[in-house]
């Protein structure tokens, strides 16, 4: 039963990736693009972490996406035109992708007795991100502040002029 | 007695899964189950729109001194059917320059979404469609894709209403998310669960026998409903704050392109969205399906939760029938100046609230902190702001 949803997903999530990388018409691989999120969420459902799957939706198809659409509604002239096919990118993605399968195929493979997975509770996700992540979770917060303040400058920059 | 007719449903659905019980394998029974589930949310909600739709016109016809639709069927109940005929056989126009998959696709989104954000609200006792351990987060979670959904109905019209709409409509929704999503916070931190049902549990005592334990009854709770009212005011594009589809304006926003069974689904998922933040709502702060007196428990809880539904649903359109549009600008610097703030003050009146016991004593604590920062706030947002006679530059 896993197996086959797995294999349902990965092809549904593979299919969008690979129209979100391929289309020639950048509005239609923006939103191809959100729609592979939603399958990287199924993911997470399938491996019992349903707070992650949905916090990937809410974060990436509720705000990243949006935010990618808006990126290239405000700063093409012409997004309807169709884009050129980009050989660096092809080079790059290659590079990481066998990267990652050499990183995977050197690791030593530990036993394949498939572990039992429990259902995180929201609860203990609270505690570890209270507890012994604290301090990441707090650089991430003056980061992201950080950012917020320097868009508004940006903005206030703008109206005085 | 009194039980039975309480978990009618429940039986009801047992009784349709026992051919299948011992003879079919798990996942079969599981998804006959989820199908039964799917189809009594949709059966419920979709007879729900239909009932509003014409209920709407009415209660707006008495609030505007008219009697709003009587021909059709007694009281002009049987008006909702004439209305889905007609949409049904209306001509479906696509632009010729749209882009036809994203304009396609975008009314199923926003409805898709809305229905899906119904299925994690309990109902009644153990009548809880989806049960999920975050369902707070997968009714925003899902909520949130309404958002790309807008943009696509925007952008595939090809129109420049329907994009100015659509950006209008983002704009406001991603504004008022913050407040709707941090005036649900303080009830998660107080009950210590994202779970709908624990929530519904939390709320199930009562004070001195007959004062519920509803969330609306404390300062924070009572602070944080109003807000989130408003914000789901905004959120499902209703009067005062339809500016995306401000007719006098932009047309319709970005429905403007869409006609027949699409604007149709539009409509419907405006509804369902509605349906769904005033459910969650009830959930969240005004006790779920539990009774508001010890006396009337013996009512079926799915009562109460509908009972307590339409209330909100009746408030809905009261508002509508009285208050007139805001502008743009109005409403964004309502979001950012006065909700935001307002809502993290309710997160910190929760905790003091339940720092000082959870008692009296933390029910004036907490009314302080919230009475303090209510004042604060309209002090500093109204200085030196006096009101002039206005003058017109250009429509004299």
């Amino acid at each position: 039963m896993n197996t086959v949803t797995f294999t349902i997903i990965a092809i549904f999530t593979l299919t969008f990736a690979l129209a979100a990388a391929t289309n020639p018409r950048l509005m239609h691989a923006a939103l191809s693009f959100a729609v592979m999120f939603v399958g990287i969420a199924a993911f997470f459902f399938l491996l019992g972490a349903e707070f992650v799957g949905l916090v990937q939706i809410f974060v990436y198809v509720g705000a990243v996406a949006v935010l990618i659409v808006f990126t290239i509604l405000l700063t093409r002239r012409d997004p309807e035109k169709t884009r050129g096919f980009n050989w660096g990118g092809v080079v790059i993605a290659i590079a990481v992708f066998v990267g990652l399968v050499w990183a995977i195929l050197k690791s030593t493979s530990v036993s394949i007795a498939p572990p039992v997975i429990k259902a995180l509770t929201v609860k203990q996700i609270g505690m570890a991100l209270m507890g012994s992540y604290v301090w990441p979770l707090l650089c991430v917060g003056v980061l992201l502040t950080a950012a917020l303040i320097g868009a508004l400058i940006l903005v206030l920059e703008d109206k005085r002029q | 007695m009194a039980r039975s007719v309480d978990q009618i449903f429940i039986h009801a659905k047992e009784w349709l899964l026992s051919p299948l019980a011992g003879r079919a394998p798990d996942w079969l029974i599981q998804i006959a189950s989820s199908l039964i589930n799917i189809a009594a949310v949709l059966g419920v909600f979709l007879t729900l729109f239909a009932l509003i739709s014409v209920l709407e016109r009415k209660i707006l016809g008495r609030m505007q001194n008219r009697y709003g639709p009587n021909r059709v069927g007694p009281f002009g109940l049987l008006q909702p059917v004439a209305d889905g005929i007609k949409m049904l056989i209306k001509e479906d126009i696509v632009p010729a320059r749209a882009d036809k998959v994203v304009h396609f696709l975008a009314p199923i989104v926003v409805a898709a979404a809305a229905i899906l954000a119904l299925g994690v609200i309990p109902y009644g006792r153990n009548m809880t469609p989806f049960v999920i351990d975050g369902g707070i987060l997968f009714f925003f979670a899902v909520g949130s894709t309404t958002e790309l959904a807008v943009f696509m109905a925007g952008w595939g019209s090809n129109n420049k209403f329907s994009m100015l709409g659509a950006m209008r409509a983002i704009a406001q929704m991603i504004s008022y998310e913050l407040p709707l999503i941090i005036t649900v916070l303080p009830v998660v931190m107080v009950v210590g669960s994202l779970n709908p049902d624990k929530i519904v549990f939390a709320q199930k005592y009562y004070s001195f026998g007959f004062v519920p334990h509803w969330f609306v009854f404390t300062p924070w709770g009572a602070t944080a409903f109003i807000l989130f009212f408003v914000s789901g005011l905004v959120e499902s594009n209703r009067t005062p704050f339809d500016v995306p589809e401000g007719e006098s304006e932009i047309v319709a926003g970005h429905m403007t392109e869409y006609s027949g069974f699409k604007y149709a689904t539009f409509f419907m998922a405006e509804y369902l969205g509605m349906f769904a933040v005033s459910g969650l709502a009830v959930t969240l702060f005004l006790g779920g399906w539990h009774a508001p007196l010890p006396w009337f428990a013996f009512i079926p809880s799915y009562v109460w939760f509908f009972a307590k539904l339409s209330i909100l649903l009746f408030v809905f359109i009261w508002i509508r029938g009285t208050l007139p549009r805001v502008r743009v600008d109005q409403m964004m610097n309502f979001a950012w100046k006065f909700m935001l703030p307002m809502a993290f003050t309710c997160l910190v009146s929760a905790a003091v609230w339940h720092y000082a016991g959870r008692r009296l004593s933390g029910w004036l604590w907490s009314f302080a902190v919230v009475a303090i920062v209510y004042f604060g706030l309209s002090l500093f947002l109204d200085t030196g702001k006096k009101f002039t006679p206005r003058t017109y530059r250009f429509a004299e």
